[in-house]
């Protein structure tokens, strides 16, 4: 047994790397080819590297889409993490702290927002009523609503392992619950901050439906609608496609070199005690 | 003087708090924490969610909504374009969340187990969790194209003839399932790993002295041991898969025909062609669908993990 696993493994190591990198290699390669090159989807090395040609024209097509959805996604982003792990973290030290049976009201109310799929006309209507439709703020309320539930179960669990006397000695001390929390509390959750801001910051980043429903319309472009645009527009420009693919994978990237056991951890969460 | 006193209080654990509080009318813990979080959640979420029964009751154009009763729910279930969506719905979320749960599985096994390169073979398994849906959606798209596409490229080395995917409508759902399960398996995998690490090595160890093979150690400790974890990965995957929507829309828009459209596809669909009811009552077909299968399946899968 041992000495067929041993032998196994170089071969499932082989065929591992194979399925999951290749599609890579395959978006580099594209995206480094010349235009009639790449629309032959072939996996080959490029006769001519085109490469930083094509991420330039990437970045210039459509009067500089592109670079207006990158801005545009990172103040999406950015806005609404933040906001998100403020609010989460309040909530999840209040609701860890303070047990009553309004815990049992916002358990209830946590679970569904991870498991109901959102209502999208209604979204849109009451985002028309409140005059937020279309607009960047709109979107980063609906983001942070969204993620909300999920920030709040990992700001729960590592509130729990915080000492309570922590907070007593500073209310004896005479601080207020908001001193109590932001200037005691919430330092000591540097960690899971960094957990909730590497997964939300992805998933924000990455999202594609909510910005499709909620914020359509050329003015406010977020990077992943711009493959969309590619995609009906540039229909035979793959090169560009796949330039266009590599360029948004790039903060991903980043973050996961970064932060990959944080991401890991986060996403893992609760996986262990069920 | 305050270093002192919070020594005292830690050390004694009896509290002096401040009078105010003890008549319990404020605590060191405000229920108004909650408010902002409550606030957003409520306007964006839950208002949306619960008007979404009343507006699939109604043909509706967002300023002006007429009662119909249950006629947008009768067109759902009867024409054929749109229960084709409620049963590609369940295929989907079921053979993805199986998959995964085998797949993740195997991979985790693997991937703690002693061989070479594991850390880096797990950063590869893991990354295309964290790009983009649509992204991964377009690769695809392009390598499984029937005629010119790499896979079937590579299938045609090794003999066999490649199915044309994408454009079959027999196959076009079942694709998109696949390209997810390469997506989304990291996610299963890293979290099985978290399972089995945490499973203590004594089990193991007693296990060999009985002279368990490395299956029947795999079989009687690995899988129950790591139970909760196939629960957390059976529940996310099909929560995920239920309400799929970014990757079939990038790679087939519910096509060919309606044939890989899911009840998420519909809705966006229905919504685009302006028929704002019929689209809403989607929602709440979803909505049930999802709620349906995920709590009863939760209560039932950890209500094993109490025999255990």
């Amino acid at each position: 047994m041992r000495s067929r696993a041993r032998i196994l493994s170089p071969v499932f190591i082989v065929v591992i790397s194979i399925v999951f990198l290749v599609p890579f290699a395959f978006i580099l390669l594209t995206a480094a080819k010349t235009e009639r090159e790449a629309s032959q989807l072939e996996f080959s090395l490029p006769t001519d590297w085109a490469l930083f040609q094509n991420l330039a024209d990437a970045m210039q097509a459509h009067d500089y889409m592109l670079v207006t959805a990158f801005i545009n996604s990172v103040i999406i982003t950015v806005v609404s993490v933040t906001i998100m792990v403020v609010l989460a973290a309040m909530v999840g030290y209040v609701l860890q702290r303070r047990k009553s049976r309004w815990t049992r009201v916002a358990d209830v109310l946590i679970l569904s927002g991870l498991i109901i799929p959102p209502a999208v006309v209604p979204t849109v209507w009451v985002l028309q009523e409140l005059s937020l439709f279309k607009t960047l703020q709109g979107l980063i309320l609906i983001e942070v609503a969204f993620g909300l539930s999920f920030s709040i179960l990992l700001f729960r669990a590592f509130v729990a392992t915080i000492p309570r006397e922590l907070d007593e000695a500073a209310i004896i001390d005479g601080a207020g619950p908001l001193r109590v929390f932001f200037s005691v509390i919430f330092p000591l959750l540097r960690s899971v901050v960094v957990t909730v801001i590497v997964v939300q910051s992805v998933t924000v980043f990455n999202d594609f439906t909510n910005p499709l429903y909620f914020l359509p319309g050329d003015d406010h472009v977020t990077v992943q609608l711009t493959l969309f645009n590619f995609q009906s527009q540039f229909a035979t420009s793959y090169n560009l496609l796949f330039a266009d693919i590599l360029l948004i994978t790039i903060p991903p990237l980043i973050m996961f070199m970064f932060f990959n056991r944080k991401l890991v951890e986060g996403l893992t969460a609760g996986a262990v005690k069920g | 003087m305050s270093l002192e006193l919070r020594d005292t209080a830690v050390r004694s654990r009896r509290i002096a708090w401040p009078a105010s509080w003890l008549r319990g009318r404020r605590s060191p813990y405000p229920y108004w924490f909650y408010l902002p979080a409550f606030v957003i959640f409520f306007i964006f979420f839950l208002l949306p969610t619960g008007s979404s029964f009343y507006y699939s009751l109604t043909r509706w154009t967002l300023f002006d909504a007429q009662f119909i009763g249950l006629d947008n729910f009768k067109q759902f279930f009867e024409e054929p374009a749109l229960t084709k969506g409620l049963t590609n719905t369940l295929i989907y979320g079921f053979v993805t969340s199986g998959l995964k749960v085998v797949l993740g599985m195997l991979l985790a096994v693997l991937l703690t187990s002693s061989v070479l390169g594991r850390a880096f073979m797990r950063s590869v398994v893991f990354f295309p969790v964290l790009v983009s849906t649509i992204g991964v959606g377009i690769t695809f798209t392009v390598l499984l194209e029937p005629d010119q596409g790499l896979i079937n490229d590579v299938l045609g080395v090794v003999g066999i003839q490649g199915p044309r995917w994408l454009v079959d409508p027999n196959f076009a759902l079942l694709s998109v399932a696949l390209v997810d399960v390469w997506k989304g398996v990291g996610l299963a995998t890293v979290i099985y790993i978290a399972g089995i690490v945490s499973i203590p090595r004594e089990y193991y160890d007693a296990a060999r002295v009985d002279g368990a093979s490395a299956m029947q150690s795999f079989i009687h400790v690995t899988l129950p041991l790591a139970w909760p974890a196939t629960v957390t990965v059976i529940i996310l995957s099909l929560i995920g898969g239920l309400r799929s929507f970014d990757l079939i829309w990038a790679m087939t828009r519910g096509g060919p025909g309606f044939t890989s459209d899911v009840i998420a596809s519909v809705i966006y669909k229905q919504y685009q062609a302006g028929f704002y009811g019929l689209s809403t009552a989607g929602n709440v077909v979803l909505f049930i669908l999802v709620t349906a299968i995920i709590l009863p399946l939760y209560a039932f899968l950890t209500r094993r993990e109490v025999q255990l």
